[in-house]
Order: structure tokens, then sequence, then C-alpha cells
């Protein structure tokens, strides 16, 4: 490849995050204060709902061993998820964790790409080189799910560097769980961004869990306290509440869009399942485990619906549109191609040389 | 013609790729004030803070941002002060940048460059002196290339910057303040390419880096014993220049490859088992390394200068190879 392609596959690379350049004008950047109405809550809803029961076929999908690799689901905490993104921008760009599926879903990647990524399938959104653990659609702003604890959050501070160097007031979230919280990577992006007044959105996701051990057990510190250490803006939500997770996320996003730099958003949630597909959870004490379910995001959404006055007709039928997507997404990811190897060779480097 | 500084041209190289393209910052630890060895001297001023980047002493994280930023459209360069620190960086490095277009089916590419000086001599003991390179060469979609002199440094860092994928400049500590006599505006050099230093015709010695210079200087002593050595100074380790490595011993039949590094699982390493494999025909000697022996950097003056590999040890290499 001569440099000529090589600056080309640049151009494309950029391209690919379809971001506006600079001095473009970006969409109502203004935060969305408006009160919940009906049709707001019901898309939370919906998405709250979408990402429950493709997880729910994912995992009946890991049962049947249809999906390679290993599989953390987010089952139960769908609702930060589905919270923030309704507050961002297309063009913002989120870095996920290695319970990501919620966030893809979220973030607006289609269920067939979706799909047919979990099966490892040609048509998958990263071509069946990624799956589960490295999910990325960059036209749509997602830089990755990621199979390294805590590695999301420097990379959300480069991507707000970006950002702001290239003249866009679009800003970048880093999603991370508790089980983060010791890696020195926290630390470090906090004081980075903090220091640099970066527009970035760090959202913990507490469930309360780190991998096979309560999370109680590995930090000496409490998330709000550490913020204060690095004088970052840090609110605690109830995370198993979208309509919050949501107003929450505007009033920060509203923050770090007026350039006052970054903001920590603490997502109190449950993990309904096990910290992998297969984890039989001998750890778990059952009465945790009832706790978490009563605490279950989608019924706390659909009882704001029915106290809205939405008709059962009505959540019956977001209910058929969103299983009968992900029967279609499951269905043609099922149909799928094998990934070609040479294909795949061919992309360790966007251009060989010698 | 004019006096070239090796440290100049790196500082050259990035102002006029900064000049050349917007999207091109630089970050780093001192690097506003010039860096630890001048390489950035003057880019701040001219630049401003915005696209010269004084880091907090966070090598994990500036090296994470680098690679995000990398991926929303910048192209950074990272100074990394002592190539030894590139221990806390490898997750950034070897897990997302190295692995992102492949994993996300050849969506975008991550067009970081990092600069990590390498390399002893300067009693640096055992943290500050180390040859890491061989770590990165193994990473699938690393590049690596390694300036053996001021235009080269010119022109292999430009090339490294255009490039769409993550490479990784070893620069060499003990080269920063070497001048040389060379032309006002040096080319681009291209990656993956090898340079004939010194051709000959009686063995074949790959280097690269500041090798070279002990390199020349055991190619002097050998022709004053009327043995011709051909040089090859490698620029590119990865991708390196199979094909002018073989050209050549097909021609002198006989090798020797030659760095600072440690010379056990090395670049060298590589080399040899190639060319014992796809030049076996030509070969009529076995393949003789020269490189450091198998201990950390020591730091007394006496020590490193038994440590390190120099023109004897590479006479001596090239003498086995021609009994």
């Amino acid at each position: 490849m001569n440099m000529r392609q090589c600056l080309d596959s640049v151009d494309r690379a950029v391209e690919l995050l379809h971001i506006p350049g600079a001095g473009e004008k970006m969409t109502n950047a203004t935060p969305r204060a408006k009160p919940l109405d009906i049709s707001k809550m019901k898309a939370l809803y919906r998405t709250v709902l979408l990402i429950r029961r493709a997880e729910e076929r994912i995992r009946d999908l890991c049962v049947e061993g249809a999906v390679p690799g290993f599989i953390h689901l987010s089952i139960g905490q769908e609702a930060v998820a589905a919270g923030v993104m309704s507050a961002l921008d297309p063009g913002d760009t989120v870095t996920s964790t290695h319970r990501g599926h919620g966030h893809a879903i979220a973030k607006g990647v289609p269920l067939e790409g979706l799909f047919a990524e979990l099966l490892a399938r040609d048509e998958g959104i990263c071509r069946g080189r990624g799956g589960s653990m490295h999910l990325a659609d960059l036209s749509r702003g997602l830089l990755g799910a990621n199979g390294i604890v805590a590695a999301g959050l420097p990379i959300a501070v480069g991507s707000a560097l970006a950002h702001r160097s290239l003249g866009r007031t679009l800003l970048a979230a880093a999603f991370f769980g508790d089980g983060a919280l010791a890696e020195g990577l926290v630390h470090e992006s906090f004081n980075l961004a903090m220091l640099w007044r970066l527009p970035v959105l760090f959202v913990c996701e507490n469930n309360g869990w780190g991998e096979f051990s309560p999370s109680a057990g590995q930090l000496a510190f409490a998330l709000g306290d550490l913020a204060k250490a690095y004088r970052l803006p840090h609110r605690l939500v109830d995370g198993n509440d979208v309509a919050e997770v949501a107003a929450a996320t505007a009033k920060a996003v509203a923050s770090v869009r007026r350039r006052d730099g970054p903001y920590l958003l603490e997502c109190s949630t449950t993990r309904m399942r096990g910290h992998y597909e297969g984890d039989p959870q001998r750890y778990r004490n059952p009465v945790d485990i009832a706790e978490s379910a009563a605490r279950d995001c989608v019924a706390i959404a659909a009882a704001k619906l029915r106290d809205m006055g939405v008709s059962a007709a009505a959540m019956a039928k977001i209910e058929h549109e969103v299983d009968s997507a992900i029967a279609a997404a499951v269905a043609a990811a099922r149909a799928g191609r094998a990934p070609s190897f040479d294909a795949a060779a061919a992309d360790a480097y966007a251009a060989r040389i010698g | 013609m004019a006096e070239l500084r090796y440290n100049r041209m790196v500082a050259a190289a990035l102002a006029d790729a900064m000049a050349e393209d917007r999207s091109v910052i630089v970050l780093g630890e001192d690097i506003g004030g010039g860096g630890v060895y001048g390489a950035t001297r003057g880019l701040k001023e001219r630049f401003g803070p915005d696209r010269v980047l004084d880091t907090p002493i966070s090598e994990a994280t500036f090296m994470g941002a680098a690679v995000g930023a990398a991926l929303s459209g910048l192209k950074p360069v990272v100074e990394i002060s002592f190539m030894d620190f590139l221990t806390f960086a490898m997750d950034p490095l070897v897990n997302q940048a190295a692995k992102m277009r492949f994993m996300f089916g050849g969506q975008g590419s991550v067009p970081l460059v990092v600069r990590a000086p390498h390399g002893g001599g300067v009693s640096g003991g055992a943290q500050h002196s180390q040859c890491l390179e061989a770590w990165f060469a193994h990473v699938p979609g690393l590049k690596l290339v390694c300036p053996a002199d001021p235009p080269s440094a010119y022109g292999l860092l430009r090339s490294a910057i255009r490039d769409p994928d993550p490479v990784i400049v070893i620069e060499h500590k003990a080269l920063y303040a070497a001048r040389i006599e060379g032309p006002e505006n040096p080319p681009i050099l291209p990656i993956g390419k090898a340079h004939i230093a010194r051709p000959g015709r009686d063995l074949t010695i790959v280097t690269y880096g500041a090798m070279l210079r002990h390199v020349n200087k055991a190619a002097d002593g050998l022709a004053a014993e009327g043995v011709e050595a051909e040089i090859i100074d490698l620029r590119s380790l990865q991708p390196w220049d199979e094909p002018t490595v073989l050209e050549s011993l097909t021609r002198t039949h006989r090798l020797v490859v030659a760095h600072e590094a440690v010379e056990a699982f090395g670049i060298g390493a590589e080399i040899a088992a190639r060319m014992a494999d796809i030049g076996f025909d030509e070969l009529d000697a076995p393949i003789v390394r020269v490189g450091a022996p198998f201990m950390p950097s020591p730091l007394a003056r006496e020590l490193e200068n038994t440590y390190l590999p120099d023109a004897d040890r590479v006479i001596a290499a090239a003498k086995r190879v021609l009994e």
C-alpha cells in the first residue's frame, strides 16, 4: 500500500465516525430539561425492555451453545444504559465494558449486526472477530466494549480531547463498574480529565460486585469521597429507575457541554445474573439475589408507565414489537456466513508495508 | 548540506507534520519545555498548549487517552521519556491500540505514534537503559521503526505520523546529541524499507539504531584486514525488510546480526531464524548474533562498558562467520 492509500484509509476511518468537522454546528446542545412526558417514558421503557429481552435471548443462545466465548449479561442494569444514552447526542462517543450489550443496544447498534456478532458471523458488526467483549460500532460512536477492566476510561478521556481539539461540541462517556474502582486507570483518568477540564461523562454502574467478590471487600473508599478528592462533580442516583437516570444524565450532560469539565454519575444498580453465563454464584447469598429481583428496573419502568395511564394494550404492543425485532435479528444471524480467515488476517493492519 | 542533529531532526519532523496536518498533536511529560532530550523544543511556542500537551506522570492513562484520541480523529504523537516506562502503558498499546482495527472487523484504525528512547551508555542503570523492542515486535498490529542517524530520525518519524496504524519510533538516548552532515531537508523514509549503509562482498552485517555506529567502526577494522562487510541498517523492525537482507545474503553467503538489546529472544533471533529457513541454501557459515548478555543493564561505567556490545564484539562475530 502506498502513502496515498495510507492517507485514504485514515480518511475513511475518520469518516466512519460520522463526526462533523471543526466549526460545524451540532444538534441542539442545550439540556433537555422538559418534564418527563409519556412518549419519552415509553421510549425509555422500550429500550430497557429491548435490552432485557435481547439478553434473555442471548442467555438461551448460550445454553444452546450457539454463542462462542465469555458472556457477561447486564440483566438488572438495563436502566443505566437506556437512561444515560437517552441524554446523549448521536455523535457522542462511548466506551463500554465487558458487560456491554445494553450499552450497544441503547447507543443504537442494529440488532441484526449485534446478534450476528454474538454468533460470530461475518455479518456481525465486527465480522465475528470481536464478539460480546469487543462490540464496537464507530459509526455510532461506540468505541468498544472492553475485555480489560477500566481500560475504557482513558480511551474516553482521549476521545473527549479529540472532540475539544477538533472544535466539536460532543462529549465522551465512559461506563465502568464498581469492580474497576481499585484500578489505577480510574484514578488517573479522573485526574487527567479534571486537570484538562475535558468533556467526559463518567458513568459508574455500581452493582456491588467485582467479578465474584463483593466490592466492599475490595475498596477502602466510597466513590463520592474519591470524587471529592479530584474535585469531580458527582451524583448518586437509583440506577434501576430509568427516568431518574435519564433526568440526572441530562443535567450532567448539560454541565459537561457548558465546558465545566467532567462529571461522574454513579448509578446504584443490581446484577441479577452471575459474573459470566455459567457462573453458579455459590458465593452469593440468596437473599441478595431476591432483593435484586425486587428492584427490577423493567418492572419499575412498567409501573411508571401504568401510573401515567398507559394501557395494558399499549404495553403489550411494545413487548410484541421488541420480541419481533429480536426474533428477526436472531433468525438473520443464524443464517449468517462463517467469517473469512483471509479477510481477518488482512485487517491486522490498515496498511501493510513491504 | 547542513549539520543535522538527531534531537533537532525529531523536533523538525514533529513541526513539519503539525504544520501540514492540524490533527497532529504531541503529548508527554515535560515536553512543553523541550522534554528530557530537547526533541520537542520550540513546539509549544509555535503550536500552542492545545496541541503540545504536558501530561502528568501518568503513562498508562495518557497512552490510553492517545488511543482514544486516535480513534476519534486526532493523530497523537506520544513521547515516553524512557522506553522502560512503557511497562506502565502496555495495556493501551498491546491490548487496545494493536488490536482495535482487527477486533472491530476492520472499522477504523489507530493512527498513534509513540516515541520511546531505549539504550544504555549513560549509566542509566537497569530501569533507564533497556532495549525492549522485541516485546513490541512480537505483537501483531504494532509497527516499529528505529532511526540510526539524524536524517532517518526525521524521515521515519514523518512516515510514522502519516501511517494509519500504531507505530513505535524507537530512538536512542546516546544519539540525541549526535550530529552529521546531511541534506537540509531530509527525505521522508518509507516504513518497512532497509538501507544498505555500506556495500561489501564478504559478509552481511544486519543492524539498527545506535548499534550502526559500532558496526561501521567494526567494518573499518575489517576493511583494514581486507574484509569487505556489507552493512544493512534495518530502519524498520516491524515489518522488517526481509527481501533486502535475503538479497544481500545471496551475494555474501555470511550473516551477522548485531544489536544492543539482550541477545536472547531478540530481534536478531527472528532475523537469524528466517534466514536459516528461506536463506538456507545461501549460507556458507552459521549465522552469528551480537547482543547484550542475559542480565540487567548495570550502572558502573566499567560494568556497562563490558555489558554493551561494541565494535570488537562485531569483529569477533564477523571472524567466526568467515572461518
